[in-house]
């Protein structure tokens, strides 16, 4: 394995434990050290636990020595987006109306984590809400890209991605609504995961819009992706729409790694206008060694993607109006008086609260969702939304009877500049096109990376989609084509990013 | 205004306003389901538990939490839209109702809102004249209950001028069932009859469903009614061509004779507006029970917009044919055929039936004469000795640890000529004691009427010859006189005498 802990893949860290060559205890403090090198300038973290690392990562190198049966990852630490609850640690979504807020209890996914035996490092940085794509809606300051202190991360996951580009953690946890997990993989040159829609648990992930988040891995190779969905996967009694069904068998898959006699699908729609020449190319050149490796490749259309965007933004504002409806200063989080009013009522103070405690984002959204929701503007906006998830629903299964996985460019550009697209919206908005329709159809996705941009030497990343519960497939494709480019880079992507210097190191 | 000092508005004569007005009335009644746990979670549902002890991340709404469907609310649910004779929905969903309100701690309610669970049906209620009115039944939907406020501070409990408020979030999530007639119309004069006997009626069947405690004075059953007055036909035109008046909701109204009072007010308060020339306003109104009136409430427009969508954190509810049938092989006989099939089998009166409803003991009756005792003496325990003193000590009939198998015991050793009816009184309070069975009572306490004629003859004579003036009495013809006889002779036998007997004895003797 490699020398440095921090280095290490997560299949390597828990190897070493289970061999004993190292103590859970040593993996967390170097990676509690890294942190404390590196992330002031990254900015990955809204809040390390050092101490309840170090507490967990005691107990099981505890339970090990005492020669208990432990999961495979049991030791290996883990940062979990801002999004999850986490009982006795702080959750804020990123934004000021949920700081000083600590869960009561933990989310499934947390829980499982825990119940894993891994220590959870603290809690990364997100666009408010999740709603971003740069992690430049955080009220508690952006997230740098790690190949580029000046560039964004990707969003709104960008300090899940960052923490595991920046050796920070070997693993996080996403949330991935529109693209969440896959575009701030792309940007930052790392793999993340959406699974299938219910594959893994809400409960416990504050929601931003119910019916399209899911939550995932953010990993440094396809493997450690898979070895963290099966900990986090699989059926909750406290989540309906949980399915109800074992998760599927993503570790073998990633294993295997054999992509002979697959067909696999180019989305005309997703590729042209609008991609950059270096995202397009490295795209290229990834689909040409999965034909070498024995791939069929085939163009397949899906015309309703080109509404997707459009779909999405009615219904996630929708959706997102209602879930956010909570955040009024009544039971917990911010509070805000309303100046200038003698003795204000509830509504007052709840008006007051909400507009101090959510940024300009997360208002627009939710002015926009309560328009679309409106009598009146019901059917033209949310029910004509939900008709084209429909068709891109329809769109999927059509291409599916063709082919076993469907690919395209993960994101359309390498990371821009922070600030650069802050002001416009809907150039941010154009950042998920490729990574949208997956979230509205709830099939799994995957991205992971293609190379560097000739352009700017910037990570691009490539995206599998399979259809619904066949999870595994993005394991399998993902593992052989991540094998076949990493010979050619002769090591990782990752090893090619400048080397973070620690402050006054 | 300040609504806690309720004046009465104008109001006109009832018989008049409906010489000119025809009433249509809408009824919403909300049942409280008498499930464990809550609609969406599993916490407790007892009624009175102390503050915010019965929630969880679930229903307190925190960031994050999800719900889950309770399947036995589903079931009751389908169970009441069945015993409403309404359709089933193969395949519904919730949807979130949205507005900001400081006792909901989502602030949206999950409720069904175009796609309820149940819907056309139809009541059939008994009005007092013996009369049956169809009352036709829109929807019944699943919801949650809020939780509740309570305003520390001020004079009238009223969110104005209290210095703070609480909040219990015991009572949200609480399975609700929303129960919606269509409009009634043709009920005429008798629409607060109709309406109190529409909610009585839904309340019984509830009841006999076992779904709910329908306890009106808890809020576990409550009744929102709509009015609205619209003029007489003319000549010549329909009634139903009238198109209907501006409607009135009084929310909340929590007992029967309040709902027959509240919609009777608002029909006298809406002729006296109309007759005016104003118009009525569309509103919430609240029921004043001590004065008698209903005062205006929030204005309440058709631009509310409560913005439903479905329910994304929920999957749809889906029930089998099968499910359903099942469950329509669970409806209890309706309880307006069931009272009408036992008054004839028990030979019971008007009168007398009303009395054992009143008492709650029909069922209690029905097992008392399948034990073995006669319907008379079944009605005579329950509704007159055990209801008397339920009454005086403030408990239900059920509650002195009395069964109907004791009741027919004690029925039996009346019958069989071992206890007259106070020796059976003293039997009786021995089983209220925990003493053991009837018989086990009677013997420890040596009670039995004596059977010896011997004795019984002697101490006839004693009492004659004790009693000459009365004895006279008798002789000359005043048979009732014979009764202060009868008593001294139980007196002398400490009860134990067959008092028929006795006076036959006597009677014998001095006529």
């Amino acid at each position: 394995m490699n020398t440095d802990i921090t280095r290490s893949s997560a299949a390597e860290l828990a190897h070493a434990l289970g061999s004993r060559e190292l103590s859970s205890v040593e993996v967390v403090q170097a990676h509690l050290d890294r942190i404390a090198a590196v992330d002031a300038e990254v900015h990955a973290y809204l809040h390390v636990d050092g101490e309840g690392a170090l507490e967990a990562a005691r107990a099981v190198d505890q339970r090990r020595a005492s020669g208990e049966e432990l999961h495979v990852l049991a030791g290996v630490p883990i940062a979990v987006k801002d999004v999850m609850a986490t009982q006795g640690l702080p959750t804020t979504c990123g934004s000021r109306i949920l700081q000083g807020w600590i869960p009561p209890y933990d989310a499934t996914v947390v829980a499982r984590l825990k119940s894993a035996g891994m220590p959870i490092l603290g809690k990364t940085n997100m666009d408010e809400f999740a709603m971003g794509s740069s992690t430049e809606h955080s009220a508690f300051g952006p997230t740098h890209n790690p190949w580029d202190l000046t560039r964004i991360p990707g969003g709104s996951g960008g300090g899940s991605s960052a923490v595991v580009a920046a050796y920070e953690a070997p693993l996080a946890i996403g949330t991935d609504t529109g693209g969440s997990i896959r575009q701030p993989a792309s940007v930052t040159g790392t793999v993340g995961v959406k699974p299938t829609y219910g594959g893994v648990s809400r409960y416990g992930l504050v929601a931003l819009a119910s019916s399209l988040d899911q939550a995932g891995p953010c990993t440094r190779t396809v493997l450690d992706a898979a070895l963290l969905h099966s900990v986090i996967g699989g059926h909750d009694p406290m989540d309906s729409t949980s399915i109800d069904a074992p998760v599927p068998a993503v570790v073998e898959a990633a294993r295997r790694a054999d992509v002979a006699g697959l067909k696999v699908g180019v989305i005309k729609e997703l590729g042209g206008e609008g991609y950059q020449a270096g995202v397009r190319a490295r795209f290229d050149e990834s689909v040409a060694l999965l034909q070498e490796a024995g791939a069929e490749v085939v163009e397949v259309s899906c015309p309703s993607f080109d509404y997707a965007l459009a779909a999405y933004y009615l219904i996630l504002p929708s959706e997102a109006s209602s879930n956010l409806a909570k955040f009024d200063g009544m039971r917990y989080g911010l509070r805000v008086l309303p100046e200038g009013i003698e003795d204000p009522s509830a509504e007052q103070v709840m008006a007051a609260t909400r507009d101090a405690g959510f940024g300009d984002e997360v208002k627009r959204r939710i002015i926009l969702g309560t328009y679309a929701l409106s009598s009146g503007y019901y059917d033209a906006y949310y029910g004509q939304a939900q008709k084209v998830r429909r068709l891109i629903a329809q769109d999927f299964s059509a291409a599916f009877d063709q082919v076993d996985v469907l690919v395209s460019p993960t994101a359309p550009t390498t990371a821009f500049r922070l600030g650069d697209k802050l002001d416009d919206p809907m150039s941010m908005y154009l950042q998920d096109v490729a990574t949208i329709p997956a979230n509205l159809a709830g099939v799994p996705g995957m991205s992971l990376p293609s190379g560097l941009a000739d352009e700017d030497g910037l990570p691009t990343g490539i995206q599998i989609l399979a259809p619904a519960t066949k999870d595994e497939r993005l394991y399998n494709v993902g593992a052989a084509l991540e094998k076949m480019l990493v010979d050619r880079w002769g090591g990782s992507l990752l090893a090619k990013a400048p080397q973070l210097t620690a402050k006054g190191a | 205004m300040n609504t806690a000092v309720a004046t009465a508005e104008e109001i006109v004569d009832y018989d008049e306003a409906l010489e000119r007005y025809d009433p249509v009335l809408g009824l919403e009644v909300h049942v409280e389901l008498n499930t464990a746990t809550k609609m969406f979670c599993g916490c407790a549902t007892e009624f009175g538990a102390e503050p915010n002890t019965q929630v969880c991340p679930v229903c307190l709404g925190l960031p994050g939490a999800l719900p889950v469907v309770n399947e036995k609310a589903v079931e009751s649910a389908i169970r009441i839209g069945l015993a409403l004779n309404c359709e089933i929905a193969s395949w519904c969903r919730f949807a979130r109702k949205n507005y900001f309100y400081p006792d909901m701690p989502k602030n949206f309610q999950t409720s069904q809102y175009d796609e309820p669970i149940a819907f056309e049906g139809h009541l059939d209620v008994e009005l007092e004249d013996g009369t049956t009115f169809r009352v036709d039944i829109e929807r019944a939907h699943m919801e949650e209950d809020t939780g509740k406020s309570l305003h520390i501070g001020g004079a009238t409990g009223r969110i104005h001028g209290a210095d703070h408020s609480l909040v219990d979030y015991n009572r949200a999530g609480i399975p609700l069932i929303e129960i919606v007639t269509k409009p009634l119309t043709g009920a005429g004069k008798r629409a607060p009859e109709v309406a109190k006997a529409y909610v009585g009626a839904l309340r019984e069947l509830l009841r006999a469903l076992g779904v709910s405690d329908v306890k009106m004075e808890q809020g576990s059953l409550r009744c929102d009614a709509n009015v609205s007055l619209r003029p007489k036909a003319t000549e010549g035109q329909s009634q139903d061509d009238v198109p209907l008046g501006t409607r009135t909701e009084t929310k909340n109204v929590n007992s029967l004779r309040s709902v027959e009072r509240a919609v009777r007010y608002e029909i006298t308060r809406h002729a006296a507006v109309l007759d005016k020339g104003e118009r009525i306003i569309q509103e919430t109104r609240h029921w004043h029970e001590d004065t008698g009136v209903t005062t205006s409430g929030r204005e309440k427009s058709d631009a509310e917009d409560y913005r439903y969508f479905p329910e994304p954190d929920l999957v749809p509810v889906a029930p089998t044919r099968e499910t359903v049938e099942a469950l329509r092989g669970t409806l209890p006989e309706a309880p307006g055929l069931r009272r009408k099939r036992l008054q004839q089998e028990w030979g019971y009166s008007d009168l007398e039936m009303r009395d054992v409803m009143n008492a709650g003991a029909v069922a209690l009756i029905e097992q008392t004469v399948a034990a073995g005792a006669t319907p008379a003496a079944a009605r005579k325990w329950w509704t007159g000795e055990l209801a008397r003193r339920a009454n005086a000590e403030g408990k239900g009939v059920e509650d002195f640890g009395v069964t109907p198998a004791h009741i027919a015991e004690l029925d039996g050793l009346v019958r069989g000529g071992r206890l007259n009816d106070s020796m059976a009184r003293q039997v009786l309070d021995g089983v209220i004691d925990g003493a053991g069975t009837p018989t086990e009572v009677a013997d420890a306490r040596g009670l039995e009427l004596v059977q010896d004629d011997g004795a019984l003859e002697a101490a006839v004579d004693t009492v004659i010859a004790a009693n000459p003036d009365v004895a006279q009495k008798v002789r000359d013809g005043k048979v009732q006189a014979a009764g202060a006889l009868i008593g001294q002779v139980m007196k002398e036998m400490r009860g134990q005498a067959d008092a028929g007997k006795a006076r036959e004895l006597i009677l014998a003797k001095l006529t």
